[in-house]
């Protein structure tokens, strides 16, 4: 028999290393008519800020080679609405929960957080530093070391439980970003976020999206997110999460390999929501295939010639 | 959900009706104006589902008419008979079912799709039901036979190649015909031209909109709409129809 079971330190434990991604699941809720909801790991829901914000104009997305693009905004109803009607609903799933965090100043961040703190389900927060900082000109928080230890260390004051931060892969050398996240006292990150992409209607000669550029994610990314995962797992101490691209169980455990103690399911949710369950079985057997009695067998165990 | 296509039959050279059955079991239950997001089979250049409308569907069949508009259309138009598809159905509200009076479907070009069994299903319910449809030219207008067969059906084409010549919103049915209620299915400034109509003449109007769409399913809020009631709001959860009172334009 096969242990899939995955400490990611500080609470986290999940029943095995298969994650819904935030924004790909709505609140998981919106997957309940394909899956079990509580055969998952853990879901990181919709990205939830301190107001409510109505997100980009449309068109927000389109479909580019193997994979999207899409300029959703970050579109949510605050963290009070999800406190007190969006968690009620969840509370009671059998899977680990986690909150995905996004702000536009360190003050935004630590209030979420603090608004958090009396749900007791929520095992996790997901800091998204992929977003602009509106104080300092608009550059995200996650593509300069001290803003994204700002927002850590910040956010470390207030939450005590599992504390990872969602690393974006717009930065030259990601492992300096992670290294300092760890050193601001995170227990895990988890990567990538979306690509910065644009694609252009040549007929039209516009834009698709209507913010002119958005964020690439599917297949098309996978190997920069499996490279950088494989970067960052040999920088830090603390686990990895690995996403960017997965499609099938196959895709898991390529991330798995490269160093992730975990991974998340994302754009694939929208071709066949059923992907995160599938891949559950397909590592299973995949471990026993290989004689992996447990996730540190798997975690990390690419052979280098 | 696996279906097995019956029978595709080309409707001129841009157009593509499919007919299929679930693989195993029944057709759910579906609602005219739901619609399915359909995996391309062997598609290289496609990566995601394409949304189409339910054309018509009963307990062992259902239609799925195609325009051809890309790599996945085309892919679809050109499947051989006997091949699988992967469908997720069905998806979204369909259109109003409690409207009484004289009730006017308004479609253009491949809109025309769920007003057939739109058409249809009011018919059973007692409805008044006519049909104003429009097109750039006769092909392009499409199970006229069909439309014809469930109520009265007037047809625009804007060369004149058949019927009255111009767009829909020229037609005298739309612009002084007794109308309680109109459900539009078509292009966008279509759409939101007979919007306006109805509007005007103070008619209660629905319209199936096809905003982009990654997961169809409500869990990436890819295709939203604002709304005067609930600002952005999915397109394929509370859509893809909406009345009117409920959008911005
Ligand atoms: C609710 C809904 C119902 C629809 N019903 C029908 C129908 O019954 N018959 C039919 O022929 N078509 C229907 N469409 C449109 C159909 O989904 C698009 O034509 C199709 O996705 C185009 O894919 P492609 O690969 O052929 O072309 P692509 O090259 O991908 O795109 C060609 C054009 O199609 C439109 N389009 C592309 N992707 C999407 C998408 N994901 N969502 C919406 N529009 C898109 C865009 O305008 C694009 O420029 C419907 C769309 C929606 C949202
Ligand atoms: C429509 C959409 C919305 C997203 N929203 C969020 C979000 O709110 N917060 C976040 O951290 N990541 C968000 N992401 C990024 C995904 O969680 C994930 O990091 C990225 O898509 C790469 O993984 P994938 O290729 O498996 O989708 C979003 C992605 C998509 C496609
Ligand atoms: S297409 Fe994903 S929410 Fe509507």
């Amino acid at each position: 028999m096969v242990d899939l079971s995955v400490d990611l330190g500080n609470g986290l434990r999940m029943k095995n290393p298969v994650m819904l991604a935030s924004g790909t699941c709505g609140y998981g809720e919106e997957l309940a008519d394909f899956i079990d909801l509580s055969s998952l790991g853990g879901i990181s829901v919709k990205g939830t800020t301190l107001h409510a914000r109505q997100g980009n104009a449309s068109p927000r997305m389109v479909e580019t080679p193997s994979g999207m693009l899409n300029a959703v905004g970050l579109q949510n109803k605050g963290v009070d609405y999800f406190v007190e009607n969006i968690y009620p609903r969840i509370a009671s799933l059998d899977t680990s929960l986690v909150v995905n965090v996004s702000g536009s100043s360190v003050d935004d961040y630590v209030a979420v957080c603090d608004r958090l703190r009396p749900l007791d389900r929520i095992a996790a927060v997901e800091i998204n530093i992929s977003c602009p900082n509106v104080k300092q000109g608009g550059m995200s928080f996650g593509t300069d070391p001290s803003m994204a230890a700002a927002v850590v260390v910040a956010a470390r004051q207030i939450w005590s439980r599992h504390l990872m931060v969602k690393l974006t892969p717009n930065v030259t050398d990601i492992t300096l970003i992670a290294r300092a996240v760890e050193e601001a006292g995170a227990d895990s990150v988890s990567l990538t976020n979306t690509f910065l992409g644009m694609a252009i209607d040549v007929e039209r000669q516009r834009p698709y999206l209507s913010t002119i550029t958005g964020g690439l994610s599917g297949a098309a990314i996978r190997p920069i997110a499996v490279r950088m995962v494989w970067q960052v797992s040999q920088a830090v101490r603390i686990p990895v999460v690995g996403l960017g691209g997965i499609t099938c169980g196959r895709d898991a455990v390529e991330f798995l390999l490269a160093g992730a103690s975990a991974v998340q399911i994302g754009t694939a949710n929208f071709i066949d929501p059923t992907t995160s369950v599938k891949a559950i079985a397909y590592i299973e057997d995949y471990m026993e295939r290989h004689n992996m009695a447990d996730m540190s067998a798997i975690t990390g165990a690419m052979k280098t010639p | 959900m696996d279906f097995k296509v019956r029978e595709v039959v080309p409707h001129g050279r841009n157009y593509a009706l499919l007919r299929m059955m679930p693989v195993k079991g029944e057709m759910p239950e579906v609602e005219p104006g739901q619609f399915v997001q359909v995996e391309i089979p062997n598609s290289k250049s496609t990566y995601l589902r394409r949304p189409i409308s339910i054309n018509w569907a009963d307990r062992r069949e259902m239609w799925l008419l195609v325009r051809r508009a890309g790599a996945g259309t085309n892919a679809l138009c050109d499947l051989p008979e006997g091949s699988r598809l992967s469908i997720i159905l069905p998806l979204g509200r369909g259109f109003d079912l409690s409207v009484r009076g004289n009730v006017l479907l308004v479609g253009g070009g491949v809109g025309t799709a769920p007003l057939l069994m739109l058409g249809k299903r009011l018919v059973t319910l007692g409805v008044d039901v006519k049909f104003l449809l429009g097109a750039r030219t006769t092909s392009d207008l499409l199970q006229l036979e069909l439309f014809k067969q469930t109520g009265e059906t007037r047809v625009t084409t804007e060369d004149g190649s058949m019927g009255h010549r111009g767009l829909v919103t020229d037609h005298p049915l739309l612009t002084d015909g007794e109308i309680d209620h109109i459900a539009c299915c078509g292009p966008l400034p279509m759409m939101k031209a007979v919007a306006a109509i109805a509007r005007s003449r103070g008619i209660s109007c629905e319209v199936s909109l096809e905003n982009m769409m990654a997961c169809g399913i409500g869990a990436c809020l890819c295709c939203v709409e604002d709304t005067v009631d609930a600002g952005n709001v999915c397109v394929c959860k509370e859509g893809p129809v909406f009345n009117i009172k409920r959008l911005k334009w």
